[in-house]
């Protein structure tokens, strides 16, 4: 049986020997490739009142510069008519105004420098305090109510109110965005892209050419990394290539290069958060009212639904009896920030952890009862109104990282240690996780899959979904192995791609592997029951059966579907039952700081992770380590920043290469790290009863975060209250800990009313599903 | 001229046609040998990481450098293995197969990087397992001696790392008869004088000489760590490139130079003086884990770094605290001139027209207490918000001379000359340790940027010291 050995990624051995092929290294197997080099704006905001591109083309090699007059569909990259693929007005420093095609990407490069464009500037928003300010929102202000939180806050012992900021994340994906089209000697266009969301892009291309979708073709071979952040962005660039094969007949390759990727595509959402929240006596929470403001950039993208996630992701692992969530996108111009694992979840969760971690000194109790305390217990529901299943497995989860991280010793060993030091202070914090699974948007949990079996016995298997390193192949390897009852080696996967599995979601959600996972199941089923039948209880072969079955003209192939049951969603009223189950999960880690530079490093992190009954241990270890050391990266070291000057600059990425945006080296690894999957963990109604991995390990790193708050703690006098900006750098925590030794007043309040969120605003629009999907292309909740 | 050519994983490639511009990454994966990945363009990232033969001694050392900066030209005559020439599917290099056994890649992009970095480490014949359990756990050596830091050039987005440590601790040695272990006990390939369109490598420094005084527009590259991203990032070409990084005369290593100095050729690559003057310099030895990569140091070189006169370079405050002098040679001969006067501006020097630095002069005796602080956001491989290094003599409880250099807080670096003052002739003491620590916060004029704000670079300054205090009273 296949399922539930611990086996390698299934490109293992062609990644490290540098034969895995991506969408660039097409490159060099095609002939008479032209490439394609933007025309970026320099300004944040500007309209452009010329474009002269004669001087570009007569620059040497320089073959054609597409623009807006070239389009003959529609001129949008987005699904909401709000991302034109050649603007009028510039939204963004980087904004690609029109693209350059070349024989070589250094003619292209030289012809881009070459056009003119004419910019009239126009006043820039660049910052979320800036557009909180000016009241620039875009989109749905959806707001998830339950019970009555003036009464709740105003039956509490005690009510803080305070706000929390987090910056947001760029994916640094290895890989950075590329396509790569031709249209084929059957006039069908076909894309090679680096997309998790192939059905997307495919239908963004056929849209801009003025195409219907089974005019065009999209595969995805692998992608170097995407995280989230190819799940709408590679559209453009598909659609950009496409246009310029369509134009000239020769093939069109675009790659950005990491300046470029990261100055024109979207990233993690920073958010803003106002909260008053409120506890009883023995530190329970009994009311909790906050304002979600996350930073939109340019255009709506996937905000909408990534604020739908944050707002149900805000309780994390508590319950809250009195809730009120209100949630806002800001519209500046920045890239359009998008999709990134935990879409909303994390920024949702760091809230509550947030506020948890700055009440637990003032209230005088342990960060971690603290947190223990508020755990969901059986029967309760979320703000949302899905009642929170298997709440059980919170605590052993919980008890078990206390157990295996052997908790209250090191702690022990943690205050002698801090005793003895001045400079240095250590501490060990752990938090919870229960991240829902499922796209809140219903219509997205479906997937197709196609099993062939062909006469020699061996297995072909496509599905929908996209494989970005997160193994999700070696799973629907696995699968199909384990349901058909072959060994593994005699199943093949070949590349999604759009015309053998059509309409899929993205491979997103962290859901991939259940749902495609259903679909291989199912069309290995329907292959399986036909060949029982032609069996009959013989107990042939495989070889052999599959022969006769032939011979006896019985169908050796099938399209599986699936679809998850169970599951609904008001976004209007932001209730229902998005989720088909929750993932759950625990970590425990032992930061050390300096005093001196504020420099930390983790010494040991313990997890403790539900992945139902893993269909892939060495997959899912692997999908947590990663996750979580990501996690880490975006709360203590990644520091995105842009030109906030009025200067000329104003609105530039300044940490727009590698040199200046710093994510987790090999030296940010704990010391020691401990990973157990919890056992026992059968879920029901899944596939093999796994659970999904991909996205809730990243949101184990707040143990990370709290760990470093209670270390600067470490420095000052007790039950000061620590406040942490995110990411937690080296200069953040050590201004933590010049706070901290100054007993300085964190920002919280203390009683009523305190710092009142901005309220909802009943005139604004609430979300529906049409501000989740317009025309038949997708968005996402 | 048509006689250029570099070896590839055993097979010899042509390199002319080849535009000098392109760089060694383009090369390769213009040759089918996509393996190699480009990840940022600027030696960040290390996807791009290659194996070159360069010499240790009589023999070769198999030395990982990051492709996309070094120009193809300059590996005319060169020996270069890829990932691909290391093993094949069905056919792994042990280091690849650690590392697919045991989840060391998922995306896979960056694993090809990694496999050459790793492949160097688990190749270097003086890699030795750590002095025992006495030694205490160390976090950056494997229990086989692999050394962390070989890969902290290197970045995975995936994995998080772990599965990759704990490949590179499981290697064992290579088995007899591996061909690259072999390929170690022979000459690296010699320099060649290299004549390309638009691009040389002077066989001495006389020719390196007369090339510059031929072409005044000439660009001097010798590892190209620096120009590498300016033609990457920002488009610059060059009319002309004078690579000098094997010139003989630039490449002396000696702990007794003239006066007694050691001198330290500035064509040597970081990694030839790290390991050529082990202690020698313990000052130095404290910088070189925490100057940028692995990958970077084996092709920057000592002279590259203190002439681009970047002023966050880790190098250029040490050797100032070292009281270091430059010879700069030129047509007219060689002059020596202090580092303390070499810089002018930012990134100016006092560097004439058709002018090399020759070497680097770190005078004897060195200061007995020595310390060299770098506060940066990443722990391997960042850039200094704030670098402080500094040198003191004390005698008979009093300082008799104390030379500091910064980094990170002016155009320049440049020596803390106030706070060495309130140091000399005073007792080393805590208390004066405080009130240097107190001026030194106020020297230099730091500014606010993506790295760090101007306050907090102010108080690293400061902290520098009292750390460096906190430890020697200690």
């Amino acid at each position: 049986m296949s399922v539930g050995q611990p086996l390698p990624h299934e490109s293992a051995d062609l990644h490290v020997t540098g034969h895995a092929l991506y969408t660039d290294d097409l490159v060099h197997r095609t002939p008479r490739v032209l490439h394609a080099h933007p025309v970026c704006s320099p300004h944040a905001h500007a309209r452009v009142t010329g474009l002269d591109v004669t001087p570009a083309l007569a620059v040497e090699g320089v073959v054609r510069v597409l623009t807006a007059d070239d389009v003959p569909g529609v001129n949008d990259a987005g699904v909401k008519q709000d991302e034109p693929l050649f603007p009028e007005i510039v939204m963004f420093v980087g904004h690609a105004v029109c693209w350059v095609l070349g024989e070589t990407l250094e003619a292209a490069c030289l012809g881009a420098t070459a056009v003119r464009v004419d910019y009239e500037p126009l006043p820039a928003i660049v910052s979320l305090a800036e557009a909180i300010d000016a009241e620039s929102f875009q989109g749905g202000r959806p707001v998830i109510e339950r019970g009555d939180v003036e009464q709740g806050l105003a039956e509490a012992t005690h009510v803080f109110s305070g706000v929390t900021e987090m910056a947001g994340q760029e994916h640094f994906y290895l890989e950075t965005h590329a396509a790569l089209a031709l249209v084929d000697e059957a006039g069908q266009v076909f894309v090679q892209s680096s997309t998790q969301h192939p059905t997307e892009t495919q239908e963004i291309v056929a849209h801009v050419l003025g195409l219907h979708s089974h005019h065009v073709t999209v595969q995805c071979l692998r992608m170097g990394g995407g995280f989230g952040g190819k799940e709408m962005q590679p559209h453009g660039f598909a659609a950009v290539a496409a246009l310029g094969a369509t134009l000239t007949g020769r093939p069109v390759r675009l790659r950005l290069t990491r300046t470029q990727d990261m100055t024109m595509t979207g990233k993690r959402h920073g958010f803003h958060a106002q909260w008053r929240v409120g506890f009883d006596d023995a530190g329970r929470l009994t009311a909790l009212e906050a304002t979600l403001t996350s930073d939109g950039g340019w255009s709506l993208d996937l905000s909408e639904p990534v604020l739908a996630r944050a707002l149900c992701h805000v309780d994390n692992a508590y319950w809250i009896p009195h809730v009120r969530l209100h949630g806002r996108v800001a519209r500046t111009h920045k890239t359009s920030q998008t999709a990134f694992r935990g879409f909303g979840g994390p920024q949702g969760m760091l809230v509550i952890e947030d506020v948890l971690g700055r009440c637990a000194p003032l209230l005088g109790i342990d960060p971690g009862d603290l947190r223990a305390r508020n755990f969901y217990v059986e029967g309760q529901a979320t703000p949302y109104g899905q009642v929170v299943r298997h709440p059980e497995r919170l605590v052993a989860v919980w008890e078990q990282v206390l157990a295996d991280g052997e908790v209250e010793r090191r702690r022990q060993e943690i205050a002698a240690f801090n005793a003895a030091h001045r400079h240095v202070k250590r501490a060990l914090a752990v938090t919870p996780l229960k991240f829902g699974i499922s796209f809140n948007f219903t219509a997205f949990n479906q997937a197709g899959a196609l099993v062939h079996v062909y006469k020699d016995g061996s297995v072909l298997i496509n599905h929908g979904g996209t494989e970005m390193g997160q193994g999700l192949h070696t799973k629907m390897l696995q699968v199909a192995a384990t349901s058909l009852g072959v060994p593994l080696e005699r199943v093949r996967l070949a590349p999604t791609r759009t015309d053998k599995v059509p309409n899929t979601s993205a491979t997103a959600a962290s859901s991939s592997t259940d749902l495609n996972g259903g679909a291989v199941k199912d069309a290995c089923e329907q292959v399986l029951a036909r060949l029982r039948e032609v069996d009959a209880g013989r107990g042939l072969p495989w070889d052999e059966l599959v022969r006769e079955a032939y011979f006896g003209r019985v169908q050796l192939w099938a399209a599986g579907f699936y679809r998850t049951e169970g599951i609904h969603w008001d976004s209007t009223a932001m209730q229902g039952h998005p989720f088909k189950y929750f993932a759950y999960g625990a970590a425990a880690a032992e930061v050390e700081v300096d005093g001196f530079t504020g420099s930390h490093r983790t010494r040991r992190v313990d997890i403790v992770h539900d992945v139902g009954d893993s269909l892939s241990p060495l997959v899912d270890v692997g999908q947590i380590e990663g996750g979580f050391v990501q996690g880490m990266g975006w709360l203590t070291l990644e520091d995105l920043r842009w030109d906030e000057s009025d200067g000329a600059g104003r609105g530039r990425l300044t940490t727009q290469s590698a040199s200046t945006y710093k994510l987790p080296s090999v030296g940010e690894l704990p010391d020691e790290l401990n990973v157990a999957l919890l056992e026992h963990a059968h879920e029901d109604g899944v596939v093999h009863g796994s659970k999904a991995v991909g996205e809730p390990p990243l949101m184990l790193a707040f143990s990370v975060r709290e760990a470093l708050r209670e270390a600067a703690a470490a420095f000052g006098p007790a039950r000061v209250s620590v406040e942490l900006a995110s990411p937690a750098t080296p200069e953040a925590v050590f201004w933590a800990v010049e706070r901290s030794r100054r007993a300085a007043a964190d920002h919280v309040l203390d009683g009523l009313p305190g710092r009142v969120p901005d309220p909802p605003d009943p005139s604004a629009p609430r979300l529906h599903p049409e501000s989740e999907q317009v025309d038949n292309t997708a968005g996402r909740s | 001229m048509s006689e250029a050519q570099i070896t590839v994983n055993g097979q010899p490639r042509p390199l002319a046609g080849v535009p000098v511009h392109t760089n060694a990454l383009d090369l390769l994966r213009g040759l089918g040998l996509t393996g190699a990945k480009e990840g940022c363009a600027e030696g960040e990232c290390g996807a791009c990481a290659v194996l070159l033969a360069r010499p240790d001694g009589a023999g070769t050392r198999w030395t990982p450098v990051n492709a996309c900066l070094v120009p193809a030209a300059a590996l005319d005559g060169q020996e270069v293995v890829t990932a691909e020439g290391l093993g094949s599917p069905g056919h792994l290099h042990p280091v690849q197969a650690e590392l697919a056994v045991r989840g060391g890649s998922q995306c896979g992009y960056c694993t090809p990087g990694f496999v050459c970095s790793m492949a160097a480490e688990y190749y270097r014949t003086d890699r030795a397992a750590p002095a025992g359990p006495a030694a205490g756990p160390d976090p950056e050596h494997g229990p086989n001696g692999f050394d962390l830091h070989a890969i902290g050039g290197n970045l995975c987005r995936c994995t998080g790392y772990r599965p990759i440590r704990d490949a590179a601790w499981a290697l064992g040695e290579p088995a007899p008869g591996d061909p690259l272990a072999e390929r170690q006990s022979a000459p690296a390939p010699a320099p060649v004088a290299t004549r390309l369109d638009g691009f040389a490598r002077p066989a001495d420094l006389a020719e390196a000489l007369s090339l510059l005084a031929e072409h005044s527009d000439a660009t001097v590259v010798a590892g190209s760590t620096d120009w590498g991203v300016e033609a990457n990032l920002r488009g610059r070409r060059a009319s002309y490139v004078v690579a000098v990084d094997r010139v003989p005369e630039l490449r002396a290593l000696s702990t007794d130079g003239p006066g007694g100095a050691v001198e330290i050729g500035a064509a040597l690559t970081l990694s030839e003086v790290e390991r050529g003057l082990g202690d020698a310099v313990p000052l130095l030895a404290q910088v070189w884990p925490q100057f940028a990569s692995r990958l970077i140091r084996n092709s920057a070189t000592v002279g590259g770094n203190l002439a681009t006169a970047s002023p966050i370079g880790d190098l250029a405050p040490t050797l100032l605290a070292l009281e270091a002098r430059l010879v700069l040679a030129s047509a007219d001969g060689d002059r020596e001139v202090p580092l303390a006067e070499f810089f002018t501006g930012y990134r100016t020097t006092v560097l004439r027209p058709g002018e090399l630095v020759r070497s680097v002069r770190v005078p004897r005796p060195l200061a007995g207490l020595t310390t060299f602080r770098k506060v940066a956001k990443r722990r391997y491989d960042d850039i200094s918000s704030v670098a402080v290094a500094a040198a003191v003599d004390v005698v008979d409880g009093t300082v008799v001379r104390a030379r500091i250099g910064l980094g990170g807080v002016a155009a320049t670096p440049l020596r803390a000359r106030r706070t060495e003052a309130v140091l000399e002739g005073r007792a080393w003491s805590a208390e004066t340790v405080a009130a240097a620590a107190t001026v030194l916060a106020a020297e230099g004029t730091p500014i606010d940027d993506q790295r760090a704000s101007a306050a907090y670079r102010s108080a690293m300054l400061g902290n520098a010291l009292r750390a460096w205090w906190e430890e020697v009273a200690r």
